[in-house]
């Protein structure tokens, strides 16, 4: 299939293929700087012919997306940094710090990823109902501050740390938590980025959670948000699609700008796994 | 010097707080669904845990005995056997593409088709349900112009999970193509400077070395993503709330109505139980099926 694949076959396909993969993201950018209305003519309107922004302020303003584009941000911000500490210090200590029993543990924290989530639904919201935390950032928060993939993530990456290394901080009197802090979070620097980029994703994109753990509107993410508005706007298209630009925009243009690191830690956690 | 208690006790406070987490929001619910899949769980229940019964394998024989279950387990069925090979084909396809010495701007095509991929499920159902709107929607347009009549993609039960399928797989194939192309990087140049040597055409090579050597890959990605597409809601909720005549209505949507709509928070544990023993049994029969087919 090398090299006597004719080459315009190749890059037509590829053409092809793109314009599918990218057409759904560009028209909707296109139809939400459309005046109200031009949307639904025929034949449908490639470009706006007057471009105006008066459907991302009435989006934003009136139908309340400012406030869960805020939650949305502070909710992914704060389960991302949260879970990166706790699942950096496991991982780091399930790769390079012995103690009795260490890879039973791990094998028993590893089998989880077998199990859907969904099976635990319904007790954890029963469970988070009692401690209070239904209905606030919390009750999205707790239950992703660690994650057994993260964990896994960071400890395939440690292993590759050299023991002397570890072993000359310990001869110079280091303690264990010094060692972490000065020596090993700096070498874990490009893992921790891939599951930065990777947890502030997921975080962001989840649907399921956060809509049956977030009734209050005041505290609905931007997806749970997005998904009553369409309920209720199913004829505004053009409102629609600027509500929908301003939901997959910001992980979009993260994504673009930390590509490789996505990239190298989906083969990570997918591949050699 | 070092302090050997100090350094024994190190590792459990470096794993306690992402093992605390993970045990009590995770495997003590997932322990929990089990006993509650068992007992009449309900509003009432929630309201003075007194009005709780144990009621056996009830919730089971009940959800088998309502016909809807088994419609909605027979759209799940439908939504994996069409939208898993469709999907894993697509990938692969361009995977290979993307793999040609005779591909162009291969960085741009391969950050273009892995796009979908990271855009938010909710929102890119919503530009779906515009792109196939009857009447104002692009795709109907577009067959409009080569003589096809207007389809009411998600207002047919015949075209409502069809239309579904679609999103799933323009969301998803980026994502096992790149794990695809990994794979087809590390078969070395050689075996096919042999087999061109040979005198092998390229639909040869690709069915003689590249399929068989992409093996393993494969049959992970399958079983992955087969035990994804079991867990179909967001798309249903959002384009179709589950209809036309509940024909996107999917097991992890009917559990989710069960429970955060009418509470029946054991009747919800028994579906999803049943959802996790069918993904269980598919996985282990996709697991013996590939060692049998692709043994190494």
């Amino acid at each position: 299939m090398k090299r006597a694949f004719p080459a315009v076959f190749v890059n037509g396909a590829l053409a092809v293929l793109t314009v599918a993969a990218l057409f759904p993201l560009l028209w909707m950018a296109s139809v939400s700087l459309m005046p109200a209305g031009t949307a639904s003519t025929l034949p449908p309107p490639l470009f706006p012919s007057a471009p105006t922004l008066a459907h991302y302020q009435e989006v934003l303003l009136r139908a309340g997306l400012l406030r869960s584009l805020g939650n949305s941000l502070f909710l992914a911000t704060v389960v991302t940094l949260c879970s990166l500490a706790f699942n950096t210090l496991a991982g780091y200590a399930f790769a390079k710090l012995e103690f009795a029993g260490r890879e039973r543990v791990f094998r028993g924290l590893a089998s989880s990823l077998l199990i859907p989530g969904q099976l635990a639904l319904m007790p954890l919201f029963l469970m988070l109902k009692n401690m209070g935390l239904v209905n606030t950032y919390g009750g999205v928060i707790v239950p992703a501050l660690a994650s057994v993939f993260g964990i896994y993530l960071v400890r395939q990456y440690a292993r590759t740390i050299p023991d002397e290394l570890i072993e000359a901080a310990r001869i110079d009197g280091a303690g264990e938590f010094r060692i972490f802090m000065a020596v090993i979070l700096p070498l874990l620097r490009p893992v921790l980025a891939s599951l930065a980029i990777f947890t502030f994703l997921a975080s962001w994109n989840d649907f399921m959670w956060p809509l049956i753990v977030l009734a209050d509107d005041k505290l609905q993410t931007l997806p749970v948000a997005l998904a009553s508005l369409s309920r209720e706007h199913v004829q505004d298209n053009e409102l629609m699609m600027a509500g929908s630009v301003l939901t997959v925009l910001p992980v979009l243009l993260l994504f673009l700008a930390l590509q490789k690191h996505y990239i190298s830690g989906l083969l990570a956690g997918s591949v050699k796994g | 010097m070092r302090d050997p208690v100090k350094s024994r006790v190190a590792p459990w406070i470096f794993i306690a707080p992402a093992f605390c987490v993970i045990g009590v929001f995770f495997f003590v619910p997932v322990i929990a669904a089990f006993a509650l899949s068992v007992t009449d769980f309900d509003i009432y229940a929630m309201a003075d845990i007194a009005n709780l019964r144990f009621t056996g394998l009830e919730n089971y024989a009940r959800l088998l005995s309502t016909p809807l279950f088994w419609q909605a387990l027979g759209n799940t069925f439908y939504f994996v056997i069409v939208g898993v090979p469709l999907s894993i084909a697509l990938s692969l396809g361009a995977a290979l593409l993307l793999d040609s010495r005779l591909a162009l701007f291969k960085p741009f095509f391969r950050t273009a088709l892995f796009a979908p991929v990271v855009t938010t499920l909710v929102a890119v159902a919503v530009v779906w349900r515009y792109l196939f709107h009857t009447r104002y929607g692009m795709v109907n347009y577009a067959l409009g112009q080569v003589g096809v009549g207007p389809v009411d993609w998600l207002g047919d039960p015949h075209w409502a999970m069809p239309t579904i399928i679609l999103l799933a797989v323009w969301k998803n194939f980026g994502y096992n193509m790149i794990i695809f192309l990994a794979s087809l990087q590390t078969i070395p140049a050689e075996l096919y400077e042999a087999a061109r040597i040979d005198g092998a055409s390229p639909a040869r090579q690709t069915f003689h070395i590249t399929l068989p050597l992409l093996g393993p890959t494969l049959a992970l990605v399958g079983i992955i993503t087969t035990a994804g597409y079991f867990q179909l809601f967001a798309e249903p909720y959002v384009m179709t709330q589950g209809g036309p005549l509940h024909s996107t209505l999917s097991v992890l949507y009917f559990m989710y109505q069960e429970g955060f709509k009418w509470w029946n928070f054991g009747a919800a544990s028994a579906v999803a139980l049943m959802l996790f023993g069918l993904i269980a049994a598919v996985t282990a029969l996709l697991m013996r099926a590939s060692r049998r087919w692709i043994a190494p």
